[in-house]
């Protein structure tokens, strides 16, 4: 039988805020256990949840990135269950009336693009963590996290494989990133996901039964727990076997899922309005204000690239896959309006190459845009070679904000155009490689390119290549 | 409406509140009578009437993204049942 | 000196013809001879009372003093107050020695007064009686075979038995004016959002509400002064210009129009406390108020809705007692889920783990629609008739409770009875609005019986005008139980 697969990813993203959602808190990451947790989020009797403004902006600028409408009022629920990370014994989200409902995000696999819908968005906060090493028999509780802003992105199951889904995910990644309400952190955990995968008989329209693998943080494990759990799923029906509902974690050291819980123990999180706090009402104004404020996105960045400066949908992809990375695109083409292949050739080459070498991030460039363009300007306009300019590129790399014009002034390696001078290289070479000119003659394409190195190197690389070819042609043409 | 005693059973595990035989019995006599009181609801039709979470219609205030919180650890474990390097201690927790 | 106001204290004291730690410590005396047997006090600190006195003595020495500085007030043992043992009547909080300050507790401090101790409570603030605390229960000082009402059991008897001038309360369902009126004092539990519930043990956040409780109206409205105010620890705290509530207490009352709701003098109420309701309106009707009958149709379903609401806030809210962070773990668990459910099977008492089931139930998957959410609809219902009542008058007007103090162990086990203890009380509480109980008289076994009045949203000025005047008329406030040698 032919099976299809439905994936829907519930994604876990921690807000950057500076202190918690509910408390006056700091969330910053890595402070000694519990050092962080305060009266509220220890839940001591008597305190009281207070509602951070800059965590109900986030996720409103998240529901304006992806076209969502901003529900007013949004409620806030409790979710009850007992753990020992959940101090109140009730964890504040949202049931009805989430923050953000609906919206979209477009999504490209290798050769394709698609839309996957949004259910919702809302705001909770997170649970402490436990550290089941260290303490013998016991587990030991940090609530730290307790308290730190998440907004959870849950999609409509419309994904059918594991690189949609990585697909969506990274999308929604950089999306976060791009808007400046997650760092994306997935070691630290600020970037979670869980994927609900289920199969059917292709062409079915009825849902199989799901199962929800939690706790997925890289790409590369949500593509190989789903691929596994789509193989577990279609064997266990093809041996007759039925799939029950569970919660399932991958054990990425097996490459494999395991049940954690099944739905008979499920619990009953008696969802009910939390009443420490109050209906947020979210005016219009807020809503426009907040709009207007957003950077312009990744998806409109990325056809601008492909209309105005005539990128390749290739090209135009990468240079978008961080806000980063587009904003340094983006100040360097601004200067050479013209030259938007040029810019983005050397940004994906030359500049990626080197802080992928380095260990470094774009916005840890040693070159800044400015120093970039201006080198540009001198390939274009003919003063240096692109072999030269790489070499120019070196020494600012090294160099301390120097722009190209006082390297290549200062290094000499301004661009030999001058026919005389070009000629006289060109006569020394031939009179030194008969052979060569010989084997030319004789129809070995091969030996001509031999004689521009030898040109060229006599020139310190300085001559201009298009000159050398013309004049080099011109004297063994006699 | 009537109350079973594996209701009881269910809601004291959901509760988390250890309950033995007899107690449960006993709890299932006296939550039956509550809920004999509480069934005077069902008479009155309430379609249409929005539900009232909070006792007068209220907004959310928002509070400033400002962290106003020190450490307290020392403080606040120092009323904690079991604690070690910082950490709240409870049984192995198996998942 | 015991039976001295607020007003009168606050003058002995800025003329320095007492001192703080004087008048302190002759409470704190007081409280050691007769504590043993009323119960009411679950935690005497002297040397942190006398301390606070000391201060308070200063502040006045300094001419930093406000006007109730120097008094000492008692708490009742449901606001955490920092370095003292904060129990909210439970076991399961037997061992917390609360690490932070209420806000209640903060304003009081800055306003010098000094705490003389954590009053006795029904556990967890569930119950009218004061039985359901762990501490054992309160005795009537009217008449010590008598409950003194709860769940602010404690703090009515500290007042009514001059253990204290004054003492904070709190009212979910009636919890103020209910053992106000058992134990013939004065209680007023505010507009929903007045007083700052940061640092209350939650009960039902919803509904909570602190108040204090003394021996007259005037006393209430010095202290209200001190309690209202906006609170950003607090998300309910609601932002106002702050008010004088002593402002309107000389006001006339002539042609105020007391409304008395039909529903709350057709049945149930007994004959004792009928005459003396009667006879307070009457007093009422001399001081040139006049009358109109107004209906609160939905009001009888009060009890069953807040006992549906109450336990669902509270099966929550008391989720986080589990044994981990602070207070009673129990002694022997073989696993993560043996301590939790035998530190809260032993932790909590019986009415507690009543409550925390009913709640539980009510929330849970496929009952959540049929109870919660019909009892959130009846409670806009309740609420409309009083907004609709409103129109026709400026106070409501009736019996707190519908009997005088009944007798210790009487309707321990039936929670049922217990219940209906809230009939006149929970209507206003479900509505958010200011209700206070002011004393009119005594009843069988000359137990004393409370007047009930109900003010619209923010009119607790003119409630205590109204109690004011009456007050000025009688001396039912004065009077004090005869057994306490005051």
């Amino acid at each position: 039988m032919q099976w299809e697969t439905v994936i829907g990813l519930e994604i876990h993203v921690q807000l950057s805020t500076r202190s918690k959602i509910f408390s006056g808190a700091s969330v910053a990451y890595g402070a000694p256990p519990n050092s962080q947790a305060c009266a509220v989020d220890i839940a001591l009797p008597g305190v009281l949840p207070v509602l951070n403004r800059k965590a109900v902006e986030y996720a409103i600028r998240f529901g304006m990135a992806i076209g969502a409408t901003i529900n007013s009022p949004a409620i806030f629920a409790r979710k009850n269950y007992f753990y020992p990370d959940l101090p109140k014994g009730y964890q504040i989200s949202q049931l009805e009336h989430p923050i953000v409902a609906g919206g979209r995000i477009i999504i490209r696999t290798e050769d394709q693009e698609k839309i996957i819908h949004l259910t919702r968005a809302h705001l909770e906060e997170d649970a402490g963590k436990s550290t089941h090493e260290g303490f013998h028999d016991k587990t030991g509780i940090d609530l730290n996290r307790a308290g730190t802003g998440l907004l959870e992105i849950v999609s409509e199951p419309e994904m059918c494989s594991s690189a949609e889904a990585v697909a969506y995910a990274r999308t929604l990644h950089s999306l976060v990133r791009w808007i400046g309400i997650c760092d994306g952190n997935m070691q630290e955990g600020s970037f979670r996901c869980d994927a609900n995968v289920s199969v059917r008989p292709a062409g079915s329209n009825v849902l199989g039964t799901r199962c929800e693998i939690k706790n997925l943080n890289s790409f590369r494990f949500l593509e190989k727990a789903i691929d596994y759990e789509v193989t577990r799923q279609i064997d266990t029906l093809e041996n007759g076997g039925s799939i029950i509902q569970q919660t399932r974690l991958y054990d990425a050291d097996r490459d494999e899922t395991r049940s954690m819980r099944s739905k008979e123990d499920a619990h009953d999180y008696r969802y009910f309005p939390d009443p420490d706090l109050l209906p947020v009402i979210i005016s219009g104004e807020w809503i426009e204000q907040i709009r207007s404020e957003l950077p312009e996105l990744p998806e409109g960045r990325r056809n601008r690239y492909i209309q105005d400066l005539s990128l390749s949908p290739y090209d135009a992809n990468i240079l978008t896959a961080t806000r980063e990375l587009a904003d340094y695109f983006e100040q360097t083409v601004q200067l050479l309006p013209e030259q938007g292949k040029l810019c983005a050739n050397w940004i994906m080459g030359e500049v990626s190459g080197r802080l992928n070498k380095e260990g470094l991030e774009i916005d840890q460039c040693p070159v800044n845009p400015k120093q970039l363009a201006e080198l540009l300007l001198r390939i274009t306009d003919g003063t240096v070679s692109g072999k030269i300019a790489k070499d120019v590129f070196d020494s600012m790399w090294q160099g301390n904000g120097d722009s190209a014009d006082a390297i290549i002034d200062a290094k000499n390696l301004r661009q030999i155009s001058d026919d005389s001078e070009i000629e006289k290289w060109v006569d020394e070479v031939l009179a030194a490689n008969q052979q060569q000119v010989a084997d030319y003659r004789a129809g070995k394409e091969k030996a001509f390119n031999f004689l521009v190195g030898q040109i060229m190197r006599m020139s310190k690389g300085k001559a201009n290549p298009a000159q050398v070819n013309v004049l080099l042609k011109k004297r063994l043409a006699v | 409406m009537t109350l079973s005693l594996s209701d009881i059973k269910r809601i004291a595990k959901l509760a988390h509140i250890e309950i033995n035989e007899a107690d449960a019995q006993q709890s299932l006599i006296q939550l039956s009578g509550i809920f004999n009181l509480i069934e005077q609801m069902q008479a009155v039709d309430t379609q249409g009437v929005k539900p009232m979470s909070h006792s007068r219609d209220m907004v959310q205030r928002l509070r400033e993204d400002i962290v106003t919180e020190s450490d307290q650890r020392m403080r606040f474990q120092s009323i904690a049942p079991q604690v070690e390097d910082g950490y709240y201690l409870v049984p192995k927790v198996i998942e | 000196m015991l039976n001295a106001s607020l007003r009168q204290l606050s003058s002995l004291l800025s003329a320095k013809k007492i001192s703080s730690t004087e008048l302190t410590a002759e409470f704190l005396t007081r409280i050691k001879t007769l504590n043993a047997d009323l119960n009411a006090f679950i935690t005497v600190d002297e040397e942190k009372s006398m301390n606070q006195a000391r201060t308070a003595d200063e502040m006045i020495a300094q001419g930093r003093s406000t006007p109730l500085t120097g008094i000492p007030i008692a708490q009742k043992d449901i606001f955490c107050a920092d370095g003292w043992l904060t129990t909210c009547g439970s076991k399961i909080l037997s061992n917390f020695i609360s690490p932070y300050d209420a806000t209640v507790v903060k304003q009081f401090d800055q306003a010098g007064m000094v705490n003389l101790g954590k009053t006795n409570m029904d556990e967890f603030a569930m119950g009218s009686s004061n039985e359901t605390s762990y501490y054992g229960p309160v005795k009537n000082p009217w008449d010590r075979l008598a409950v003194p009402g709860g769940s602010s059991g404690g703090s009515a008897c500290a007042v009514a038995a001059r253990l204290a001038p004054a003492a904070t309360g709190t009212d979910t369902g009636g919890s103020i004016r209910q053992p106000a009126a058992l134990c013939g004092v004065s209680g007023i539990k505010p507009t929903y959002g007045l007083v700052s519930r940061y640092g209350m043990i939650a009960f039902a956040s919803s509904l909570d509400q602190a108040g204090p409780m003394a021996k007259s109206a005037e006393d209430l409205a010095l202290l209200l002064n001190i309690m209202v105010g906006f609170d950003e620890r607090d998300s309910t705290s609601l932002q106002r210009e702050k008010e004088d509530y002593t402002r309107d207490l000389e006001k006339s009352v002539s042609g105020l129009r007391i409304g008395l709701p039909k529903e709350f003098f057709a049945e149930g109420m007994s004959s004792d406390v009928s005459s003396a309701v009667e006879a307070a309106l009457a007093e009422y009707r001399k001081l040139g108020a006049t009358f109109v009958e107004v209906s609160l149709p939905n009001s009888k379903l009060a009890v069953p809705v807040y006992y549906v609401l109450a336990p669902a806030e509270a099966s929550s809210n008391l989720s986080r007692f589990d044994g981990i962070r602070y207070g009673y773990r129990t002694a022997q668990y073989a696993n993560l889920e043996d301590l939790y459910i035998k530190t809260r099977a032993e932790g909590f008492g019986d009415e507690v783990k009543r409550r925390i089931l009913i709640g539980t139930y009510v929330l849970s998957h496929g009952y959540y629609d049929a109870y919660y959410l019909q009892a959130q609809k009846l409670r806009r219902l309740i609420a409309e008739d009083f907004t609709k009542a409103f129109t026709q008058c400026d106070l409501i007007m009736g019996p707190t409770s519908p009997t005088v103090a009944f007798n210790i162990g009487e309707r321990c086990n039936d929670p049922i009875q217990m219940y209906l203890s809230d009939i006149y009380t929970s209507a206003a509480s479900l509505a958010g609005l200011p209700g206070m109980s002011i004393p009119v008289g005594f009843g069988s076994d000359k137990r004393p019986i409370g007047l009930h009045i109900i003010g619209n949203y923010f009119r607790e000025a003119q409630m205590l005008n109204i109690a004011h005047c009456y007050q000025q008329a009688t001396n039912w406030h004065e009077l004090a139980p005869p057994e306490t040698n005051c």
